[in-house]
């Protein structure tokens, strides 16, 4: 196709793509080098007949002068980034000095937010996208082993936990494991501990919120795996059922070999899909216990009084790296392999 | 896959089956539960006294005088103004979907039939593109729109999903339109065709099975969007999930539980029976891409 033609056939999506999500980057990027005005501030002097007093109160007038003057605020430099919210390097190198041991300064690390957030970011990653794959699977192999002619109603069952929003999703489970629904109640009465509740401890909550992420996801995984395991070619399967090979030794050297390319795109998207986690906190009311990186950004564009536009594209910047340090293997592979095929 | 070697051990088909029955229990359970609760009072289907209320409906024999009562859905639909709500989300979703397979059906035709090394650069860029988390992306937007002043209104929401809805569209559409054979519109364009009579002549009439997934995803993100839709509409624009959000409550006011529990039923019904309809395309366009690898 000629390039001419090509850009006029691009040109709407291509348009589309760039203001609103090239542009956007951008724009983060240069609102995390302001912060929100300081309020201007005044001496007002107070007099009644018992003398004079000085106090200082907040010029509302010059302040909102100021902020429509220069809504972007205050230019910060990399301040937001190093600030008490975020990296908070000065607080690190306190600790490392105050603190006797590691563990109590990882300790004390781990309660910065920006830390707590990324701590639970990467713990959420690292335990439902290796579950994912497995359940994924499982299920996958085992409604190929089912008459083809119920597997459609049982796949329609299966991909229920993924197509409702995951707000949705929580709210349902929540619903049932809180103190007051079905599983919570049923919890209590089995441990015989009628406090016990998921918001009353921090692992409980991950451990819900983990759950949770591994029952939305799964069906993903299922669907890729079982539209892959209807590839797999029989011949080599059944010269190794021939040659004595029992079931785990196909599986493990027949069908995994074959389907590995599409367990890397599995991964890959879930691990992405899981690096943004964000809705469940919100549906598990969980913002106690648990944050996400996600979720920041979330807090402080919802902020009552000022939002703070310098701090979540701050902490947005800095999701952006790590997005781009997960994609950044796959990228390269893609590249290499671009370039031998040409 | 029926090996005609393989032979299943009855321990194993019994194995299989049970565990196909508990996955599908833990897949579905929370949704038959959650419709079967949102027929009763909050002092039943949330019971502080004994979960067996919300089977037995002991509070809602009290206070109704029925084992079931709609209650929860009239009072959310007339005075939660959940109606408003679905009709944001229906104006939403339509213009979302038809104008990102528009302009997704122009791009992706474009990316597979050029050769140049750019369209992969875009391919990769849509894929990075794909990758950002919408939150960033609205800490971006959040500034400028407020000075432009198109904050609030469903139209700015519309064109933000539209844009963030894209990349995926087109990498979808681009493995569609890689399977639809080259010579064909190559035949046209010899015989005198521009690309855009090609496009229109000949492969619009083919598009359409990839065109109904592509659309089929664009309508589940614009339905089931939480994170844009909150923080882009005002109170008074709300669609569906923020405003289940809404009627959750917050420390400063009480929410209504059950008219939230409604509204989850009332927003996942007409998506369950869409995919219920869909299943084949669902399935097909999740995997394009994945297992032609």
């Amino acid at each position: 196709m000629p390039n001419k033609t090509f850009f006029w056939f691009f040109l709407p999506t291509g348009l589309a793509m760039i203001l609103f999500i090239g542009l956007p980057i951008i724009s983060t990027g240069i609102q995390s080098f302001y912060a929100q005005h300081d309020q201007v501030v005044k001496e007002v002097k107070k007099c009644d007949p018992f003398g004079c007093t000085v106090s200082i109160v907040v010029d509302q007038e010059a302040t909102s002068i100021l902020r429509d003057e220069k809504p972007l605020g205050k230019f910060n430099g990399f301040g937001t980034y190093i600030d008490r919210n975020h990296l908070a390097i000065e607080q690190i190198s306190d600790f490392w000095k105050e603190t006797d041991s590691f563990g109590e300064f990882i300790n004390q690390v781990t309660n910065l937010p920006f830390y707590k957030a990324l701590l639970f970011t990467l713990t959420y990653c690292l335990f439902v996208t290796p579950n994912v794959l497995l359940l994924g699977f499982i299920i996958a192999l085992s409604l190929n082993a089912i008459s083809r002619k119920i597997r459609g109603p049982l796949i329609f069952g299966t991909i229920l936990p993924m197509i409702v929003t995951p707000l949705v999703g929580s709210l349902v489970l929540f619903w049932m494991i809180d103190a007051e629904g079905i599983i919570g109640a049923n919890l209590q009465l089995m441990m015989e501990d009628p406090y016990l509740s998921l918001k009353s401890s921090r692992t409980l909550t991950w451990i819900t919120i983990i759950i949770y992420g591994i029952w939305h996801h799964s069906p993903f995984a299922f669907v890729v795996f079982y539209a892959a395991l209807q590839t797999v070619p029989q011949e080599p399967v059944e010269a190794a059922i021939i040659d004595g090979a029992s079931r785990y030794q196909r599986i493990r050297h027949i069908v995994l070999p074959h389907i590995y390319p599409v367990v890397t795109f599995v991964a890959l998207i879930s691990l992405m899909d899981n690096f943004r986690v964000f809705e469940p906190i919100i549906g598990f009311s969980a913002e106690g216990s648990a944050q996400s990186l996600s979720w920041l950004i979330y807090d402080n564009l919802v902020n009552e009084e000022v939002i703070l536009f310098g701090s979540a594209a701050a902490t947005s910047m800095m999701t952006i790296i790590g997005i781009a340090i997960l994609l950044a293997p796959v990228l390269i592979r893609t590249w290499k392999e671009f370039r031998t095929a040409r | 896959m029926e090996y005609g070697l393989d032979k299943r051990s009855n321990a194993l088909k019994t194995f299989n089956t049970t565990f196909i029955i508990i996955w599908l229990l833990i897949a579905c359970f929370p949704f038959i539960w959650t419709f079967w609760g949102s027929f009763k009072v909050r002092a039943d289907f949330f019971s502080r006294a004994d979960w067996w209320y919300a089977i037995s409906a002991f509070n809602t024999l009290l206070e109704t005088g029925g084992q079931f009562t709609s209650k929860a859905y009239s009072e959310a639909w007339s005075e939660g103004e959940f109606w408003k709500a679905s009709r944001n989300t229906i104006i939403v979703t339509v213009f979302v979907v038809s104008i990102s397979l528009f302009l997704g059906t122009l791009g992706a035709y474009a990316l597979s039939r050029s050769t140049e090394r750019y369209a992969f650069w875009i391919l990769i860029a849509a894929l990075i593109f794909r990758a950002m988390p919408h939150i960033t992306l609205v800490s971006g937007y959040l500034f400028p729109f407020f000075e432009l002043q198109i904050w609030g209104i469903l139209p700015t929401t519309i064109v933000v999903l539209v844009a963030i809805n894209q990349p995926f569209t087109l990498w979808l559409l681009y493995s569609f339109f890689k399977t639809v054979p080259k010579e064909l519109d190559e035949s046209a364009l010899i015989d005198g065709c521009s690309y855009f009579q090609a496009f229109r002549y000949i492969i619009m009439p083919v598009m359409w099975p990839g065109v109904i997934t592509a659309g089929l995803f664009s309508l589940m993100l614009a339905y089931n969007d939480f994170t844009v839709t909150a923080l882009l509409l005002n109170q008074e624009n709300h669609t569906m999930v923020p405003k289940i959000q809404s009627y959750l409550g917050t420390n400063q006011h009480e929410g209504n539980l059950m008219w939230a529990v409604s509204a989850v039923v009332s927003a996942t019904a007409p998506l369950f029976m869409l995919v219920m309809f869909f299943q084949r395309q669902v399935i097909s366009g999740l995997t394009t891409g994945a297992v032609k690898g």
